[in-house]
């Protein structure tokens, strides 16, 4: 059994453990420690049972846990009798685990560990390692969501929207590290997507499905960014985009529209253009107008006015751009495109190295200082 | 997110305490004030927001490339350089705010008499990894 085929298994683990009695705490920190084993002694010794192993090592980690604290004593008594599992309902239990650990009164960072480790079975060595986090902070964050969490039941309805804002942050942020982010992101909401069928969830895949797809393409060689414009189409997954367009097709035809699915409407129309030039700008800015009305984020509407200048000429857009706020991250980078793409290149030069200068990241800060040089190099050719 | 709280032995803003170097404070003073950082720190790993934290020795010297086959030129320390970084402390917060409100709270370690000493901090966030969806 492989490691994520192990990892598939811990959310129904962890609800078996609540089932027979444990709190939530107790049985996420006995499952991990039994994950932690399986780990080390499965690759000489596989369980015929892999399942049937967990739950076992895992309840005694449990109690294990309990006899050590004897303030609990009278508690123990209490589950030490083993209650019937009762008939199997590990796809609710999932689904609520999801909504625990998206909780919203857990700062973000800590509903992403939390969901990284309660439902996507990692490690906290790795989900420590993929945030750039020491091993010690991670684990402090991750129990004291925990403790937040105290007295939290798992057959609380809970909300989509927090769930799917958890999964797009693990698949949007773009660390690296030996735990591929994006692909567990999308392995959770793949999951997610079994267990229900809210349109919005399956918007969220068929926008991370429609992104992966560009992987290959969106960084050079040097790891150096490269803009949609100039990828290399050719390299573009057409296996992810067309599950991901069918995906987001079945959503449409609900009727329920969300910010999820406009996000992947223009995702998906950006991927159907065989070349940057036949992108069909005048329905993406449509799917803009939506995306601007479901959720008023002023980042939409820079993107917008963006889209505005591939539809009807730079100077449209540089005016839509003038009626938002010019403090909004990448506000003076899709100034300088759009001067540029209007032929003022002194200006847009300019605007490229003032955007450097603002980028919150490496590969942006480099992408705009390279656009700068290009662009002074325009100018005396 | 994560910032850089870098501290200065040199070039601050003008202090808004006037307080004598650390050697002339009393051996208890200057353990309050260690004390201090130390728990600051301990707090931040418990609430699931520290990275790292290191300090500098103010001695050292500046290096460069000096062509091919010859030894890097080594040189200073300079006397007269205008900023001296003394440590830093790498915390990791879910907004800038957050970062502001810890690096008042360090600011805030005692000097002589106990009294918070003001120290200016410098918060510098850190250049992240790009996001993916970007259009």
């Amino acid at each position: 059994m492989n490691e994520s085929a192990l990892r598939e298994l811990i959310p129904a683990v962890i609800g078996v453990l609540v089932r027979r009695g444990a709190d939530f705490a107790s049985a996420e920190d006995a499952v991990q420690e039994a994950l932690i084993r399986a780990l080390q002694t499965w690759p000489d010794r596989p369980p015929a049972d892999p399942k049937g192993w967990l739950v076992t090592a895992a309840w005694r980690k449990f109690l294990d846990q309990l006899r050590s604290e004897s303030s609990r004593r009278e508690r123990e008594a209490a589950v030490t009798l083993e209650p019937p599992v009762g008939p199997s309902q590990t796809a609710d239990d999932t689904l609520q685990l999801y909504f625990l650990c998206a909780h919203p009164s857990l700062p973000p960072a800590s509903a992403v560990a939390l969901t990284l480790r309660a439902v996507g079975g990692l490690t906290t060595r790795q989900i420590a390692a993929a945030y750039l986090v020491p091993e010690a902070t991670m684990a402090q964050r991750i129990s004291r969501a925990k403790r937040r969490l105290a007295g939290a039941r798992l057959d609380q309805p809970g909300e989509f929207a927090t769930v799917l804002r958890v999964l797009y942050l693990v698949f949007n942020e773009g660390y690296s590290g030996d735990v591929d982010l994006a692909t567990e992101a999308i392995r959770l909401t793949r999951q997610v997507a079994t267990l229900t069928d809210e349109p919005e969830v399956a918007g969220l895949l068929a926008l991370m499905l429609l992104h992966h797809a560009r992987r290959a393409s969106r960084t050079g060689p040097d790891g150096r960014l490269v803009p949609l414009s100039a990828q290399d189409r050719s390299r573009w997954d057409t296996a992810l985009i067309a599950e991901g367009v069918q995906i987001l097709q079945a959503a449409l035809a609900r009727d329920r529209l969300g910010e999820y699915q406009a996000q992947a409407a223009i995702a998906a129309l950006h991927a159907d253009a065989r070349t940057a030039a036949e992108t069909d700008w005048v329905q993406i800015v449509e799917w803009y107008d939506e995306l601007v009305r479901l959720t008023g984020n002023p980042l939409a509407r820079l993107n917008r006015a963006v889209a505005v200048g591939g539809a009807d000429g730079p100077r449209a857009g540089l005016a839509e751009l003038a009626r938002l706020d010019p403090t909004l991250p990448r506000y003076v980078a899709a100034a300088a495109y759009l001067h540029e793409q209007a032929g003022d290149l002194h200006l847009a030069a300019e605007l490229y190295v003032q955007a450097a200068r603002a980028a919150a990241s490496v590969a942006e800060r480099d992408h705009l200082t390279r656009q700068a040089a290009r662009v002074r190099q325009l100018i005396t050719a | 997110m994560k910032y850089l709280l870098l501290k200065h032995y040199r070039g601050n803003p003008a202090p808004v305490v006037d307080y004598p170097p650390m050697d002339q404070w009393t051996p208890a003073e200057v353990d309050a004030h260690m004390g201090y950082m130390h728990d600051f720190a301990a707090r931040l790993e418990r609430t699931g927001e520290f990275i790292d934290g290191q300090a500098l020795a103010p001695d050292g010297a500046y290096v460069r490339y000096d062509g091919e086959g010859r030894p890097p030129v080594v040189d200073g320390p300079f006397p007269e350089t205008k900023d001296l970084i003394a440590g830093w402390m790498v915390i990791d917060v879910d907004s800038w705010d957050r970062a502001v409100e810890l690096a008042g709270e360090l600011s805030a370690a005692p000097g002589p008499g106990g009294k918070p000493i003001h120290e200016w901090l410098e918060v510098r966030p850190f250049l992240a990894a790009p996001p993916t969806v970007t259009e």
